[in-house]
């Protein structure tokens, strides 16, 4: 299928290329991660892990050496004394809650956010969240979601969140833009000008950068989603109104000119209108990611299941610098927000789930020249021989748009740069 | 419910983790869910280790959670054994899986594998990371050692036991240790849990006895194998060179050696002995840490390097008496804490010029604008260096005297700040010029004592900055006790006659 006819493929076309289905060990982080970009993104809002000790360690771990002045997440590490009920679980909340906003009374937007132990024990934090914001209000308002290992995997923890947002979205009757997804500022930025120029200018982002600036959604709100993995948040979202822009994610040039062409098709602006104002930068990113056509053209690339991401960066990958994806794992497949990435992906396995020893011995058999994985397989692929990139480090960076189009294609041709300068 | 912003240590699972990982042969299956498996990371990133941890984690789901979950875990046994051939397992379950109650020992041993499987209880709302290594390697070493054949050789033989995944500089510490013991003769039987397989724990007993080297992992294995084997166990934590010396007169007791008369290898003691280093004594130094580190690297920071110890203190609870009773010795209040704001209270109230700690107080210490050097785990990727570096022995003590002095200000520089602190390029706000020529904030203390006069706050400006602070509480204290309601100039210099040294 032709790029540009991709915008008008019947919305129903989804894929029916085989998918490889597995069930054994994942190897992937949980929801809680997303807290690590969430708490960055909302600057006035506070993470509260109801969880074990494991949480805590994890979220050390994977925000690494991001230890700021004082960080707006922390864990309540439920205890021995907590299980064998000698403290109510729901008093024990309360008086972490009060400690931390006592602490911190700059905090606006609190969210309880469960764990796997919180919800093996069906401790209801959402029923908290009620009854301690009828305290906290209109100071801080408290939510509550999963970001369990259980329930969600890495990225889902975002749709979790962004999704117990909706219901805090104030109503509108206007045509308006709303975009889905944490990006950097930067990027957001660079949007909603392109967007003036293209002549949209009611436009929202979900999450805001403060918790009382959350966007307005309505009968007439147009859902653009900037990434892939908010499956939940599109339902919340569809049921407050708004109807989904079908488009492939803004990675690359052409990712990106698709991305802006669907907005305005869905707001009845010609396509000419477009043209415009998307050439310059799109020249530029174009320009951006040729640079790197010549180490990535036709080397082979193999994808663990991570992010979501790895779809639409598949079909950036391949169309605009030649990589030639041999696998790509995905934790979970949404076929209907991916539909227009996979329809524009050449033939590849698409494997949805995980056994990671089976993964792994795929991996080996293929010796794919760049490998994309999470920090747990990186090194000990390396010391195979294998050529690697960290997944996690593209949600992390700004990768979104044409600006950023050339960073990213940098991000993959690096780990391959290496290895030709490396003389040891 | 504990309100927890860092943690000291992980889960008690991530420190049978530690002990499976460094060992060979063995395999651990976890009952866990996907979020779990970010401890990969840990040894794979922190520590560059080049293979996975030999972990099978469940990964269940919460839609597996109405179904068969013990059927998960025997089906991730099972294939466990059949892809990785292990010598022996370890199975257990982290925080989630103790919850769902599957008893992954019960259904370990239904699997009838053709080799041993040892079941961990590491009670996870309870107990933490060392408390679940020692724990583990203790398990290992009483399911798989077996009683001693008669001696036949005539050298004396030990065990080496505690150095394992993860451990701060258990690498290196290993290879010096080591080479010391065969300098004084003695031939290595087993060095446990790093590089040991199930074989090799199951001829512990064969060696005359055991050199524990990290308490918090040994402690439990070493006394095991005393109570049960008769094997006598070294108590001495060689870091400096005073407590290395004595590490050699407790091993050459329990080998039955003499004690070599020329055995001095260290150039810490004329190090510190040398002009320069005058400006090293009296410096006030915060130490914390896990107990081991902590309390050796708080005897190596006053009886060889003449710092003031300012305060002292550990995350490890196991070893809170002894940490309290040198805390009474150095005349400092015991900080026994895992709260990590509480630690950073007790660090600014002690005003130390210079901190040792863990990564944790390193970033205290930078939001602080004060030097810090890492003396104990948890570390980051830097605190694994290419270089042989160890913290144990005499070169362990020639790396501390490095690492202990580097952050600060050299002698002769310090002085030339003091006499020109105004300098444009050369003022206390610069970094020492031997970490490069990047600047380093150095926040003051905020004025608290509402009574300082314009002039004598500037004036106090111009006393040398590693100083100030001290100066400064002294005058308000001075002050205080005097009812002096307004800080003078004349009253700094009063306060400075007071208390001169
Ligand atoms: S790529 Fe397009 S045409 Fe091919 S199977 Fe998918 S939807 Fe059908
Ligand atoms: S997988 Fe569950 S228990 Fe593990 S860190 Fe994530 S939420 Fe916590």
């Amino acid at each position: 299928m032709s790029a540009l006819n991709i915008l008008n493929r019947p919305a129903s076309a989804g894929c029916d290329r085989p998918v490889l289905r597995e069930r054994g060990q994942h190897e992937v982080f949980c929801g809680l991660t997303g807290i690590v970009w969430l708490h960055r993104k909302i600057q006035d809002a506070f993470f509260l892990i109801v969880g074990s000790r494991t949480c805590a360690h994890l979220m050390q771990s994977a925000a690494g050496v991001m230890i700021f002045a004082e960080p707006r997440f922390a864990t309540a590490i439920i205890e021995e004394r907590d299980l064998a009920g000698l403290a109510d679980m729901h008093d024990e909340l309360d008086r972490v809650v009060t400690q931390l906003l006592e602490r911190r009374p700059d905090i606006k937007l609190l969210f309880l956010v469960g764990s796997c132990p919180s919800e093996v024990i069906k401790l209801d934090l959402s029923r908290a969240a009620e009854r301690l914001s009828q305290k906290t209000l209109p100071q801080t308002r408290i939510l509550a979601y999963t970001g369990s290992g259980i329930e969600t995997t890495f990225t889902q923890g975002e749709d979790s969140c962004l999704t117990s947002l909706v219901p805090t979205m104030p109503t509108t009757q206007d045509k308006n833009l709303l975009i889905a997804g944490t990006m950097a500022d930067v990027v957001e930025d660079q949007f909603r000008a392109l967007f003036a120029a293209i002549g949209i200018t009611n436009i929202g982002f979900l999450p805001a950068r403060h918790a009382g600036e959350m966007p307005a959604v309505g009968p007439n709100t147009q859902l653009l989603l900037a990434q892939p993995f908010l499956g939940e948040t599109v339902k919340a979202l569809e049921a407050r109104g708004a109807t989904r822009i079908d488009a492939p994610f803004p990675f690359g040039a052409e990712g990106s000119e698709l991305w802006f062409r669907a907005a305005a098709k869905a707001f009845g602006i010609a396509q000419e209108r477009v043209t415009p104002a998307i050439e310059a930068p799109r020249e530029r990113a174009r320009r951006a990611v040729a640079r790197h056509r010549d180490t990535l053209d036709g080397k082979s690339i193999f994808f663990f299941p991570d992010s979501q991401l790895e779809i639409p960066l598949a079909r950036f990958l391949s169309r605009e610098l030649g990589m030639r994806p041999l696998e790509i794992g995905t934790p979970y497949l949404h076929r209907g927000i991916l539909g227009a990435d996979m329809d524009l992906l050449p033939d590849a396995l698409v494997s949805e789930g995980q056994d990671v020893d089976r993964q792994l011995a795929r991996c080996r058999a293929e010796k794919p020249d760049l490998t994309v994985c999470g920090l747990g397989l990186a090194n000990p692929l390396e010391a195979e021989g294998l050529r690697t990139k960290w997944s996690i480090e593209l949600v992390f960076s700004p990768v979104h748009g044409f600006e950023q189009a050339g960073d990213l294609a940098e991000l993959f041709a690096r780990p391959l740069e290496r290895t030709s300068r490396l003389r040891v | 419910m504990q309100l927890t912003l860092w943690t000291y240590e992980g889960p008690p699972h991530v420190g049978a983790m530690r002990i499976v990982t460094a060992m060979r042969g063995m395999h651990y299956v976890l009952h866990a869910p996907q979020g779990d498996t970010y401890a990969d990371l840990l040894f794979t990133m922190i520590e560059r280790r080049s293979k996975r941890p030999p972990v099978t984690y469940t990964t269940f789901q919460a839609r597996d959670l109405g179904g068969d979950t013990a059927e998960l875990f025997q089906r991730a046994a099972r294939d466990a054994y059949e892809t990785f051939k292990p010598e022996a397992m370890i199975v257990g379950a982290s925080c989630t899986g103790e919850l769902i109650q599957d008893d992954p020992a019960g259904l370990a041993t239904a699997l009838n594998l053709p080799i041993p499987v040892i079941p961990l209880e590491l009670p996870s709302y309870q107990k933490k990371e060392n408390w679940g290594a020692a724990e583990t390697f203790y398990r290992i070493v009483r399911a798989l050692a077996q009683p001693k054949p008669p001696r036949s050789g005539t050298h004396p033989t030990c065990n080496i036991l505690g150095p394992c995944a993860l451990g701060f500089r258990h690498r290196d510490d290993l290879k010096e240790i080591k080479s010391l013991l065969s300098d004084l003769g003695i031939a290595i039987n087993v060095v446990a849990p790093e590089g040991a397989s199930p074989a090799d724990i199951s001829r512990l007993a064969d060696a005359d006895f055991n050199v524990v080297l990290y308490t918090e992992i040994a402690g439990p294995a070493a006394e095991f194998l005393k109570k049960q084997f008769g094997q006598n166990f070294s108590k001495t934590i060689p870091i400096g060179v005073n407590a290395t010396r004595e590490f050699i007169e407790e091993i050459c007791a329990l080998a039955g050696l003499a004690v070599p008369v020329e055995m001095d290898a260290s150039r810490l003691p004329w190090y510190s002995r040398s002009v320069d280093s005058t400006y090293l004594t009296g410096k006030r130094v915060f130490i914390f840490g896990d107990a081991t580190h902590a309390l050796a690297m708080a005897r190596v920071a006053r009886e060889e390097i003449g710092f003031t110890v300012c305060g002292l203190g550990t995350y490890t609870r196991e070893f809170a008496r002894e940490v309290r009773a040198a805390a009474a010795d150095l005349g400092v209040a015991p900080l026994i804490s895992d709260d990590y704001l509480e630690i950073e209270k007790a660090i600014i109230a002690a005003q130390p010029e210079l901190v040792l700690g863990t990564q944790m107080e390193r970033h205290i210490a930078k939001r602080l604008g004060l030097p810090c050097a890492v003396i104990s785990a948890p570390v980051h990727v830097q605190d694994f260096p290419a270089r042989f570096s160890p913290v144990m022995g005499f070169e362990g003590a020639n790396v501390l005297f490095d690492s202990l002095v580097h952050p600060l200000m050299m002698g002769l520089e310090e002085h030339l700040l003091g006499l020109f602190r105004d300098d444009f390029e050369f003022n206390d706000q610069a970094a020492p010029s031997h970490l490069g020529p990047s600047k380093q904030a150095q926040p003051e203390t905020p004025p608290d004592f509402a009574g300082w006069t314009v002039e004598a706050e500037k004036e106090l400006k111009k006393i040398p900055f590693f100083v100030r602070g001290k100066a400064r509480r002294n005058t308000e204290t001075f002050a205080r006790e005097r009812g002096i309601a307004s800080i003078s100039v004349e009253t700094l210099y009063d306060a400075k006659a007071h208390f001169g040294r």
